[in-house]
């Protein structure tokens, strides 16, 4: 990794599910701009640190590579969703002024003080989910049982979409995040039907005037020159369900089994509630499995670390491993419950930030109270480094979260 | 202390009003910060400062005396 003409392989190789990659301090310490091979074959250039991460991040001339950039590709010829193999048909302003007029325009019905009017009905959900978890015996998955569902209810409520569909959905999302786990030719099929779907929900919402999201969003597109174009109201739809789910629905699961790894961190929970939002940013930073990491393509030279990076170049940042960094992290490798400040990467930084974080953080801090309140007795039903991560897709995860109480 | 917001970097993550709602707000029609207390009394240092340094996109900048 020290020497320009070695090239690694990526993802890289994980011993066990929990635990980072050993190759993430040495990149960080020697070759915090690496050069990578991605499933495709293509090369890409890897970020480490988060002071790198962080001021590429908060660059607004750089956006995530579309099929137009000439990027390094993600997936291998023949495999890929759109979100890897960056669609054009997907009309979202990436960019400038239209990007920030877009995200204004979704990006309120996802402040702080909206996401925790939902608190009182997504608690009602997740102890329902926990009671049905319980019905049905130990050991369970915690991940489909909780995790997974959580956080589809409040999307599908949001946007006024049918829960009873979800199967649906969770098959379309895993297509559109796929980088090597479906064809193309499945991909695309499933992208149409996800097309299809969603345009006749939104030609009912259309007529029936509806006062979900997306009816909103339409009542405010009515105008000439106002609010979204038909293509990127579909867009935003569908992004929305499939990113409200998701990666929030794996996070849930990293977060609870990460937690219960070392049973001393719960107990220190049950201890004291009051380190819940706490601990839920540390289970953000702590994740080892955030995914694939964000790219940017660089329509022009760009400096990173003093480094002179070239137009054409497509980075991709290690938002776990930036997480990680001693330099921004006191004991990085200890998941300390109570840190503060937890400036993380996981939401990434600047202009493209997630939207939906406050909503992802009001889910985990639910599902995460909820649990210490009604299952004070949780625990690992395997041993914590025979859990398995999920492989192929951009975003990253625990296949199961086997647990008892 | 002395906080002031940069509006256009504002990227509406919310984390401020999560962590020190008497000094942050969003706005209704597109999320972005609002400043409640630009002089927030002593009592609120601690939680302005966490705000300020998990603000994604930095658009939050202290003057402190203190």
């Amino acid at each position: 990794m020290s020497h320009n003409d070695q090239v690694l392989s990526y993802p890289l190789h994980y011993d066990t599910a929990l635990e980072p990659p050993k190759e993430w301090e040495q990149l960080r310490g020697q070759c915090p701009v690496a050069t990578i091979e991605l499933p495709s074959g293509d090369r890409a250039t890897l970020l480490t640190r988060h002071e790198h991460i962080k001021t590429l991040l908060a660059d607004a001339r750089f956006a995530r590579p579309t099929a137009a950039d000439n990027a390094a590709r993600v997936a291998p010829a023949g495999s890929g969703g759109v979100a890897a193999t960056g669609d054009s048909s997907l009309a979202i302003p990436d960019k400038g002024e239209p990007h920030q007029r877009w995200r204004r325009l979704v990006g309120k019905y996802f402040t702080a003080k909206r996401m925790a009017a939902l608190r009182p009905s997504m608690t009602a959900t997740t102890e329902r989910l926990i009671d049905e978890m319980v019905q049905q015996g130990a050991p369970a998955d915690l991940k489909a049982g909780v995790g997974f569902p959580l956080p589809v209810y409040v999307i599908c409520d949001m946007l006024g979409v049918p829960a009873d569909d979800r199967h649906r959905f969770s098959r379309w999302s895993d297509m559109m995040l796929s980088v090597t786990r479906y064809s193309q030719e499945e991909t695309h099929a499933s992208m149409g039907e996800f097309v299809q779907y969603m345009s006749g929900h939104i030609a009912t919402k259309r007529a029936n005037q509806a006062s979900d999201l997306i009816g909103m969003l339409i009542k405010e597109s009515e105008g000439e020159g106002e609010g979204m174009s038909d293509a990127e109201l579909l867009t935003t739809a569908m992004g929305l369900l499939v990113a409200g789910h998701e990666t929030t629905a794996n996070m849930i699961g990293k977060m609870v089994a990460m937690l219960l790894a070392d049973r001393a961190r719960w107990e220190r929970l049950l201890a004291d509630l009051s380190l819940v939002r706490a601990a839920v940013e540390e289970s953000l930073r702590f994740d080892v499995n955030h995914g694939f990491g964000l790219r940017r393509f660089l329509t022009e030279d760009a400096e990173v670390g003093g480094q002179v990076l070239p137009a054409g170049t497509t980075v991709l940042c290690g938002m776990s491993a930036a997480n990680r960094d001693e330099s921004a992290f006191d004991q990085a490798d200890q998941m300390d419950l109570g840190r503060a400040p937890n400036a993380h990467l996981a939401f990434g930084a600047g202009p493209h930030s997630c939207l939906g974080q406050a909503l992802a953080r009001t889910e985990m801090q639910v599902v995460l109270e909820t649990l210490l309140r009604k299952l004070p007795t949780l625990e690992l039903a395997v041993p914590a480094e025979d859990l398995q991560r999920m492989e192929g897709l951009l975003v990253g995860g625990l296949r199961e979260v086997p647990v008892r109480w | 202390m002395k906080v002031t917001v940069d509006e256009a970097k504002c990227c509406g993550a919310g984390q401020c009003v999560l962590i020190a709602p008497d000094v942050f707000d969003q706005r209704d029609d597109d999320g972005i910060v609002i400043l409640l207390d630009a002089e927030p009394a002593s009592d609120q240092h601690t939680a302005v400062r966490e705000a300020a340094a998990v603000c994604p996109s930095a658009a939050i900048r202290l003057d402190s005396d203190d």
